[in-house]
């Protein structure tokens, strides 16, 4: 409904007219090429830089993200390298600060569990292995004094009997288990050092074996700062979970992901977890023990700032091209809009120029017609008057009516014939110029003076409205009183006795011309007619006397003083002529009408 | 009264002559500005009767040859055609109401040169 109303108009116009009367455009396709180039030429750019920054930015996060992980996890893998080593080189310490009588000495070895605990707590037992696997000397909470040990894969490890390949160093001497369970059903893991080359035991070493909790592992990983709702823990390298996690699963439990490919350096990698989820996973080899270092956090966490970001810029980019669209349309539509009137302007002054020139040539066809017709005329004139004059003056003939009457018809008819070629040559221009200042109402009161004595005998009622603020003004008076002698008249012809004459004044707009309608209440003028209406000869009086000039020499006479003169109709209800007059005299002769030649 | 006739249609010019004879006025008839010329130099006229439109010579020119050989002669311009500038250049020489447009009544005509003649 208010899209019909504010509807361009040049939506629905189809040019029907060819030729010149053609419209330059088809206004359809103008305003939807309009719309379609500034459209895409706007909103292109606009949307290569959003999905471009989009990206960069995605990117540039998720890169952040990674770097950070990566981060992270070496820092942890750092931390707990450090941890490690620190227990081993205590256990380390003591296998050489001490003999192997030494620690066979239960008080010893009591005594030395004893100052472990002292520093953090964690260790719970403490034990010597000899070369062939069995426990010699054992303190803490259980009696595994004797328990031989020599199956076990890592006392093969430790034990070597190879020397060549053997290399003394604390990594080749030591060795971290996996977490289990023990006797105790307390998750921990066991550290063994051992001693290779004791003084007086030639080639025959022996171990010192430790249990560890893994409460202070749990510590060191929990207070690891992982954003996005991360996980940091520890799995083995068969994939069992070694320190409890968020969501994986708790110790010695099966980590539901594969085991990352083995490699020295801290590596990230983004996968899907067993729920499905993104996560990013940072991993560790820590070297000298079976663990890997676990990183995963949670990417839809991580990525939740960015992803509101994202949506307050898309807000931003729908409203822009929601901008832009409307702005595109609405300018597209205005200029597209004016364009049409232009256009229909310049038809309708198309239609205007074609009228005038019609006018125009009909005027000079018309003039020369009467100028050839009326040399001819002027022969039959002077011959038919000589017959009538010879007549007259010899007596002999003088009485005879009936040649008299012959001659004087031809006379009468050349007369009508001369009447006719003036007239022909009064619509295509006048004679008499006197251009002075003049009253309208005064010229029509004039007219109207003629018309009194026809208008009381038909009853026919005359309304005269010209206010008093129309001034006077110049212009040609002889020609304007025959405009309005000429309309009074067609329209006491059109009107059945008892009808209504009525002529109005006002003032233009801007107060620069003079509008005058003579309207009456007769018969009105069918729609085809109107267009002929200036024509000459075009009359639908025939036979009753009118030469059909009377109009076109009105148009002429009022197009001459600089006027215009437009008609409106309807058939059975009356006729309108309303004539515009300039106050300014500019009078237009030879121009619109024919300059006569020859 | 001495009426010169001047116009190119032999018919139009010797009839109205002879009509104007009837009316008791000494009428001569020319069809060409030479034949003009050359009249006027045997007889006087009182009156010239031009036709604006003339072969080889325009009566506006003719009249003013004519007036320069026959200081007291008067002109009454009779014409077919009533162009604008025909209109403006021969009321200009002769007063607008002495230029006639044919066919002219012979009353008119006789009212005219009587007119022109007195005064």
């Amino acid at each position: 409904m208010l899209f019909k109303r504010y509807k361009p108009r040049f939506l629905d116009y189809h040019d029907q007219a060819s030729g010149m009367y053609k419209s330059l455009f088809n206004f359809r396709q103008l305003w939807k090429q309009s719309i379609t180039i500034t459209l895409v030429v706007a909103l292109m750019p606009l949307l290569a830089l959003a999905i471009v920054d989009y990206n960069i930015t995605k990117q540039a996060t998720e890169s952040e993200l990674l770097l950070r992980t990566a981060r992270l996890v070496s820092n942890a893998r750092r931390t707990l390298t450090a941890y490690l080593d620190e227990r081993k080189f205590a256990l380390n310490f003591l296998i050489l600060d001490n003999t192997y009588d030494q620690l066979l000495d239960e008080q010893r070895l009591a005594q030395l569990l004893d100052n472990l605990k002292g520093g953090f707590g964690e260790w719970s037992d403490l034990g010597v292995i000899d070369h062939n696997g069995i426990q010699r000397n054992y303190a803490g909470p259980y009696q595994l004094k004797g328990a031989n040990y020599s199956g076990q894969e890592w006392y093969k490890r430790l034990n070597y009997t190879d020397p060549d390949s053997y290399h003394d160093n604390i990594s080749m001497r030591s060795n971290i288990s996996d977490v289990f369970l023990g006797f105790r059903n307390m998750p921990h893991l066991v550290i063994s050092v051992l001693h290779n080359n004791p003084i007086g035991l030639e080639w025959l070493h022996y171990i010192l074996r430790a249990s560890l909790d893994i409460d202070r592992l749990n510590n060191i990983l929990s207070q690891l700062e992982v954003s996005g709702d991360g996980d940091a823990f520890l799995i083995n390298q068969e994939g069992v979970i070694q320190t409890p996690s968020r969501h994986y699963g708790g110790v010695l439990e099966k980590l539901p992901l594969t085991v990352p490919a083995p490699s020295e350096r801290t590596q990230v990698i983004e996968s899907r977890d067993h729920r499905g989820h993104q996560v990013i996973i940072g991993y560790a080899y820590i070297t000298g023990t079976p663990f890997i270092l676990m990183v995963i956090k949670q990417k839809q966490n991580l990525m939740k700032a960015w992803y509101d970001t994202g949506a307050k810029l898309m807000i931003f980019l729908v409203g822009s091209i929601l901008t832009i669209v409307a702005v595109v349309i609405g300018m597209s539509t205005y200029l597209v809009n004016s364009i049409y009137q232009a256009d229909q302007k310049r038809l309708a002054t198309l239609h205007q120029v074609e009228y005038a020139n019609k006018m125009a040539s009909i005027g000079r066809l018309s003039a020369g017609v009467a100028h050839e017709i009326n040399n001819p005329l002027a022969i039959i004139n002077e011959k038919a008057g000589l017959i009538k004059d010879l007549f007259t003056f010899r007596q002999e003939y003088a009485a005879d009516s009936r040649l008299i009457g012959l001659v004087d018809s031809i006379i009468g008819s050349v007369e009508r014939c001369a009447t006719i070629t003036r007239q022909l040559l009064n619509f295509a221009r006048n004679i008499q110029v006197s251009v002075q200042k003049v009253s309208l109402q005064q010229i029509v009161a004039d007219v109207l003076e003629f018309q009194t004595k026809e208008a009381g005998y038909r009853s026919l009622s005359i309304k005269v409205d010209i206010p008093e603020e129309i001034p006077e003004f110049v212009s040609d008076r002889g020609k304007l009183q025959q405009v309005f002698i000429n309309l009074v008249n067609n329209a006491f012809a059109a009107m059945k006795d008892g009808g209504t004459l009525e002529i109005k004044s006002r003032l233009g707009p801007g107060g620069r011309t003079i509008v005058t309608t003579v309207s009456d209440n007769g018969c009105g003028i069918p729609q085809e007619n109107i267009k002929r209406i200036f024509e000459p000869f075009f009359t639908t009086k025939s036979g009753s006397g009118g030469t059909g000039l009377g109009l076109s020499i009105t148009y002429g006479l009022v197009k001459e003083i600089g006027g215009e003169i437009e008609i409106t109709s309807t058939v059975g209800k009356g006729t309108t002529f309303s004539i515009t007059l300039p106050l300014e005299y500019n009078a237009k002769q030879g121009d619109t009408n024919a300059r006569t030649t020859g | 009264m001495r009426v010169l006739l001047v116009d190119d249609e032999e018919e139009l010019v010797s009839t109205l002559a002879e009509r104007l004879t009837m009316r008791g006025l000494t009428a001569a008839w020319v069809t060409g500005y030479r034949a003009a010329l050359d009249i006027v130099e045997k007889e006087p006229f009182d009156i010239a009767l031009l036709d604006v439109r003339l072969p080889e010579m325009n009566g506006l020119e003719l009249k003013r040859l004519l007036a320069a050989r026959c200081p007291e002669m008067k002109f009454i311009f009779l014409t077919g055609h009533g162009s604008e500038e025909d209109f403006k250049a021969c009321s200009a020489e002769s007063g607008k109401e002495y230029y006639l447009i044919k066919p002219v009544q012979i009353e008119v005509l006789m009212a005219k040169l009587n007119e022109i003649f007195q005064g």
